[in-house]
């Protein structure tokens, strides 16, 4: 691998093989942890990979993104990157069935990252399903910035929230709900979201889901004046920015609505930006 | 046996020459600012942008893509920054990196495929400009000028005319039609120097949870490895008949020997496209590939070896080294 960084897109990202160090079933999800060597210092909360699936004869032939849920250094492995996968399609389901030692084709790390902000400030952290995920290590950080960070969790029912143990020390609080009301409180995460920071008591929102909750999200946040970073999910072929399949909808400085990739411009925006409502429509 | 250091790897379309013969496909790599961070664009042949109209273009909704077997539909609609923004960003940045460019065009007119050659004529820097006169993904089915003899020589000629004889012209077919060979006479004889083999092909994906067309657009263009023996059929078809027309085979290509096969079909080039999508240095991985495998099979230059399917006995001398990768599928 040759190491340019004449480009400055996606300038610490490399293409490697990664090991799996180990692959554990959390719930309805794997925590699949992999090697990545030292880049892992360059990952940060929000980015993501992107990973061949099927072998080297395989008829899937995209790559499959995945947040990065947590990095850390092993004595042992140096720089891992632990991974939260939904064993839903053809690929993630190879990528779930691969062992301790397999070896994957990974592009790491892509994407912008969550802003984090340079004094502590009070944080409400909400995730929908495994999009959780990237949020403790999110959470991590913030913590060690002095911020004050709460989080929400939900999901349609119990085995689809993702909340490990060690996960929870970075946080103040977590408050779960479910649809279904198997765990936690019967209801959206939404439901609680306008009290919460009705009365100024949370600077910035940060989330991570399906694009309806992002969206619902934003809406109150606005409504708040509260800053809301959001990581959204849109379908990629490539993850690094050529195959232009993964816009969002997204108002420019100029006050235009422009064509956002979510693999390059994201997966985190500003959620005030984001032009929900156009989503998936058709444009002039 | 030839070796690395004399084989002769070059290619050439009109009067402009390409060290190798490995090209993006155009739409798959947009304007190469995002590959340079995986392998030197100087490396390849060129550079073939993603097609340029001459108004910024938003494209069309998401869902933009559906994976299908050995494939991809797409349905971006030529989003993209409209002539102007193009020519003051990513031209320059191209040549900064001592890239070869070939400008991909897209006009919805006849008219507007002369005012972007128009715009290019002057421009330092480019080796080549691709009309693309067959991108799937348009409103209007009637706006696939490569799908009419006489759409398709209407734009070569008015693009031919406007920017002189010293640009190359490659003309970007479909193969969505009954005759590719005549398609592809009608624009040679309108004044294109090459030709690009092939566009993607229309598709539709129907999402069965929700029971309506998956992608956005409804109908995208289907790529990938699935439409590499339509491709290579087009390839062979168009060569036989035009056998001095250069032509850029591309169509499913992800490794050395998928190139090679376009190459014994009739192509001087090819053009890595979806394989970028699932392995940023594709390009790279198919053009050493396919020079290790021409010299493994005995040729002197990739020029001896364009076409090869062609020849009555093609079972002699070079049937050497040959072995079970042949039957790759």
């Amino acid at each position: 691998m040759v190491g340019l960084n004449m480009s400055p897109i996606n300038r610490h990202a490399r293409q490697i093989e990664a090991v799996v160090l180990s692959n554990k079933r959390v719930g309805q999800y794997h925590q699949i942890m992999i090697s990545v060597h030292d880049l892992a210092q360059h990952a940060r909360p929000g980015n993501f990979v992107a990973i061949a699936v099927g072998g080297d004869s395989s008829a899937l032939i995209l790559r499959r993104a995945f947040a990065i849920s947590r990095v850390s250094h092993r004595a042992d492995y140096g720089g891992t990157m632990e991974l939260i996968v939904a064993p839903h399609g053809a690929g993630s389901r190879w990528l779930c069935s691969q062992m301790d030692g397999a070896s994957l084709d990974v592009v790491v790390p892509l994407g912008t990252a969550f802003g984090i902000p340079t004094t502590p400030v009070r944080a409400l952290l909400i995730g929908g399903g495994y999009g959780s995920a990237p949020l403790f290590g999110l959470a991590e950080v913030l913590k060690g910035r002095g911020c004050r960070v709460d989080m929400i969790l939900g999901a349609s029912t119990s085995g689809k929230i993702y909340a490990p143990q060690e996960g929870k020390r970075s946080v103040t609080s977590l408050n779960i709900y479910t649809e279904d009301g198997s765990a936690g409180a019967t209801g959206k995460v939404t439901d609680p979201l306008r009290e919460m920071i009705a009365d100024g008591s949370v600077d910035v929102i940060y989330s991570c889901g399906p694009m309806g909750m992002l969206a619902a999200i934003s809406k109150i946040a606005v409504e708040a004046n509260v800053v809301h970073q959001c990581a959204v999910e849109e379908s990629m072929a490539c993850g690094i920015g050529v195959c232009m399949t993964c816009i969002i909808p997204m108002r420019t400085d100029s006050g235009e609505v422009g064509m956002m990739r979510s693999c390059i411009e994201g997966p985190v925006m500003d959620g005030e930006k984001v032009q929900w409502n156009l989503v998936g429509k058709p444009h002039a | 046996m030839h070796n690395a250091s004399t084989f002769d790897f070059s290619t050439k379309i009109g009067h402009t020459w390409f060290p190798t013969p490995l090209f993006t496909a155009s739409g798959c790599a947009s304007s190469g600012k995002e590959l340079a961070q995986f392998f030197p664009l100087s490396e390849i042949g060129a550079v073939v942008t993603k097609s340029i109209a001459l108004k910024p273009r938003l494209g069309r909704p998401t869902p933009r893509m559906a994976e299908t077997p050995s494939g991809m539909l797409n349905s971006i609609g030529l989003q993209g920054p409209g002539i102007d923004a193009f020519l003051a960003d990513d031209i320059p940045w191209l040549m900064t990196q001592n890239a070869r460019i070939v400008v991909s065009i897209s006009g919805e007119t006849v008219d507007e495929y002369s005012i972007l050659a128009r715009r290019l004529r002057s421009v330092p820097g480019i080796s080549a400009v691709e009309v693309n006169i067959s991108c799937p993904n348009v409103e209007n089915r009637g706006l696939v000028f490569a799908c009419d003899p006489v759409s398709s020589r209407a734009v070569i000629e008015g693009v031919r005319r406007t920017i002189g004889g010293d640009i190359p012209i490659i003309a970007k077919l479909s193969p969505d039609v009954t005759d590719i060979t005549e398609i592809a006479r009608e624009v040679v004889s309108a004044g294109a120097d090459g030709l690009s083999l092939i566009n993607t092909l229309l598709g539709m994906v129907i999402n069965t949870q929700t029971m309506r067309p998956h992608l956005g657009g409804k109908t995208g263009g289907l790529s990938g490895p699935a439409i590499r023996p339509v491709a290579v059929r087009a390839v062979y078809q168009v060569h036989q008949v035009l056998p001095k027309i250069p032509i850029i085979g591309m169509g499913g290509i992800r490794s050395g020997r998928d190139a090679f096969e376009f190459i014994l079909a009739g192509a001087s080039g090819v053009s890595v496209g979806t394989a970028i999508f699932g392995n940023p240095r594709a390009i790279m991985d198919v053009q050493n590939e396919l020079k290790e495998i021409l010299i493994s099979r005995g040729f002197a230059s990739l020029s001896e070896a364009v076409g090869y399917a062609h020849r009555e006995d093609s079972t002699g001398a070079l049937q050497r080294g040959a072995d079970s990768e042949e039957s790759e599928g």
